[in-house]
């Protein structure tokens, strides 16, 4: 009843072509934003703001750059977390070497940065595809962390790699509270994730959805494979890029390249795959749900271990959340293999004919 | 020039361990078509098991007898709860589903036997006096050959390897159920259609791959100690698998050998001009990437047909 867009009548071709055709659409995101914006400011303490939402932010658009990739372009990437690691020590660089280069700049800067390297290693899929690929991607990831760690350059020859995020001043504003952090990573968020949602309309989304179905027939029809398969791994790139910079600009502040381990990336593959293979809701629903996941079992082993006074170990407990987070990972694969994404749209197709399904 | 055939040497002996763990990787990806990224968690889980008996004080056959069955066990479990429900589901989120069993197995194999690392001695005997096949140089080839040193253990981990692809070909060429296997490989359907049952088919590739995990967690604990890092062998297993091609028992091999032994020369010859070596971390990836430029599908992978 709430949700049908009944009675909403498009009568030119813009109104036909806007990312959000129904009304209510237009209305929820609109009130998500503004919550997102001012709501959550308010509500939320240091620490939501700082050890939930920051990162989850920041890994909802590193997701979204590997959505574009692998779900938009089909090219399986194992190698996200180089490009974030990129991203961020080239905005380091930029920031250390440039006097009074702006923070925003540094942060583009630093995501073409990583779109460069990504179309490097984007060259092997012009030859090679699946899990060859793949496992291609991984030189990405095992050389770029090397190359950060064993040339003094990139990390300003500090001793262990190690460096320490500028502070961010944009306009005279010094970001130094965690709330201001949170503000300006949502803004970074929400001004990217428009980007990528219109750019999935255009010609350039198509065709990657023409390479990704099937990249033989793509180039029967007329559509360049090299050009097409190079800007995804740029695009993707860009996007990981930016936010491994905010990934150590607004969330962690001391990073050292190893932060950007296999580890984050197969987390962020996670996200993709549970959130959604092509869906850019999807990317932040896997976020959030890989976000959330080790703290809602750490909180629920503490309340089980207070349930029952007794004081269990804690390697039984960090093995025991290793497997638990293996299997909900396994069940929830079974269960909706097309992930998050797919639920919520099973939820609105059954909103559309609520009270009367028939 | 004996220094160059030292590393040479010692790089396709090491080369051989990788191929172990290779050779489950195709194993699985051969009959079912699923990338087995767990295949490290599996041989640590084997790895540990074993030494935790051997330390409980039993018999070494005993002890690979019950961690075999384990294995098997393990093996059929993952059909049965993991394959199963998600069979048509494109090979990416059977990808993803063997990673999640990664993690699992990790917490549960830590769960059983703790985190801490274990030494392993392959020995015939727990009393004192015992044979034991240790790291150690073996001198009368050292006397043979002018000096070159090779470990004794890296030589018998050789002949280990060489004796299990006997037996691997052996089974797959000559027996009934390698003839099944084979025929899964080759077509799942039309394999159904003949008659084959395929779910019992991937239980047992799925035992052998355990098998194959135990003998490489016994060589592997045996070298380094069983610890946790040997689940990350699964990623030195890689490049191996890109050269050999995915599908190619003879390719684990003979990419385990250039990938061990182009490594060991990479990091002696080339390291000391990048930044002061360390490379052998990504030689191998980059050196399978630049392979498969000339050669998608690795040495001995099928050649993939598109039709549109």
């Amino acid at each position: 009843m709430l949700y049908r867009e009944a009675g909403q009548f498009r009568s030119s071709y813009a109104e036909d072509q806007q990312i959000f055709p129904i009304r209510q659409d237009r209305i929820a995101v609109a009130a998500l934003l503004v919550f997102a914006f001012v709501g959550v400011p308010l509500l939320a303490n240091q620490y939501w703001l700082s050890a939930l939402l920051i990162p989850f932010l920041i890994l909802s658009l590193a997701a979204l750059g590997l959505n574009i990739l692998t779900g938009y372009a089909g090219q399986l990437s194992l190698g996200t977390a180089a490009f974030m690691a990129v991203g961020a020590f080239m905005t380091y660089n930029f920031e250390l070497r440039i006097p009074g280069m702006p923070i925003l700049v540094s942060f583009a800067l630093a995501g073409v940065c990583a779109a460069a390297v990504g179309i490097v290693f984007g060259l092997p899929s012009l030859r090679i595809k699946g899990f060859y690929l793949a496992v291609a991607t991984l030189a990405c990831q095992f050389f770029v962390l090397w190359a950060l760690t064993r040339f003094g350059w990139f990390s300003n020859y500090s001793s262990s790699g190690v460096i320490t995020a500028q502070k961010i001043v944009i306009a005279g504003y010094a970001f130094e509270s965690t709330r201001s952090k949170y503000l300006l990573t949502l803004a970074i968020v929400a001004v990217m994730a428009l980007a990528a949602k219109n750019l999935m309309r255009t010609g350039t989304g198509r065709a990657f959805m023409a390479v990704r179905d099937m990249d033989v027939a793509a180039e029967v029809i007329g559509i360049p494979i090299m050009k097409t398969k190079l800007l995804a791994f740029a695009i993707s790139s860009f996007y990981c890029g930016v936010a491994g910079a905010l990934y150590a600009y607004c969330y962690l502040g001391t990073v050292e390249p190893e932060a950007f381990n296999l580890d984050l990336s197969f987390r962020i593959l996670f996200m993709i795959i549970l959130g959604g293979v092509g869906s850019i809701l999807g990317s932040f629903l896997g976020a959030a749900f890989i976000t959330l996941l080790p703290i809602f079992l750490n909180i629920s082993s503490k309340a089980i271990e207070g349930a029952l006074g007794i004081e269990v170990s804690h390697a039984l407990v960090s093995n025991l959340e290793l497997m638990i987070f293996g299997a909900l990972i396994v069940f929830f694969l079974i269960v909706e293999p097309h992930g998050l994404a797919r639920l919520w749209q099973i939820g609105k197709e059954k909103l559309r004919l609520w009270p009367f399904p028939h | 020039m004996q220094f160059f055939f030292e590393v040479l040497l010692g790089g396709l002996l090491a080369g051989i361990m990788y191929s172990l763990v290779a050779l489950g990787f195709v194993l699985i990806y051969k009959a079912s078509g699923v990338f087995n990224f767990a295949q490290g968690a599996m041989v640590f889980f084997a790895a540990i098991t074993f030494v935790s008996l051997l330390e409980g004080g039993v018999n070494i056959f005993l002890a690979m007898l019950i961690t075999l069955v384990a294995m098997v066990l393990i093996g059929i479990a993952t059909e049965r709860v993991v394959l199963r429900p998600l069979i048509n589901q494109p090979q990416i989120t059977l990808f993803m589903a063997t990673i999640g069993l990664t993690f699992f197995l990790e917490g549960f194999a830590q769960l059983l036997f703790g985190s801490q690392p274990h030494g392993l001695e392959l020995c015939d005997q727990i009393e004192e006096p015992r044979n034991c096949i240790r790291d150690e140089p073996m001198t009368w080839f050292a006397d043979l050959t002018g000096g070159i040193n090779v470990s004794q253990f890296d030589v018998f981990a050789a002949f280990v390897a060489a004796a299990l692809v006997t037996a691997l070909a052996l089974f797959f060429q000559k027996t009934r159920i390698g003839r099944a296997l084979r025929a899964v490989a080759d077509d799942h359907q039309a394999a159904l259609a003949v008659g084959i049952p395929l779910q019992h088919i991937w239980a047992i590739v799925w035992g052998v791959a355990g098998f194959v995990a135990l003998i490489a967690g016994m060589m592997w604990g045996a070298r380094n100690g069983v610890q946790y890092a040997l689940t990350f062998l699964a990623l030195k297993a890689l490049p191996v698998l890109l050269i050999g091609g995915f599908e190619s028992v003879p390719g684990a091999i003979l990419g385990g050998l250039v990938i061990g032994a182009t490594e060991k020369l990479a990091e002696v010859y080339l390291g000391p001009y990048f930044a002061g070596g360390g490379i052998e971390n990504w030689f191998p990836y980059v050196f399978a990437l630049v392979f498969l430029l000339f050669r998608p599908q690795g040495l001995f992978g099928e050649k993939i047909i598109e039709r549109v």
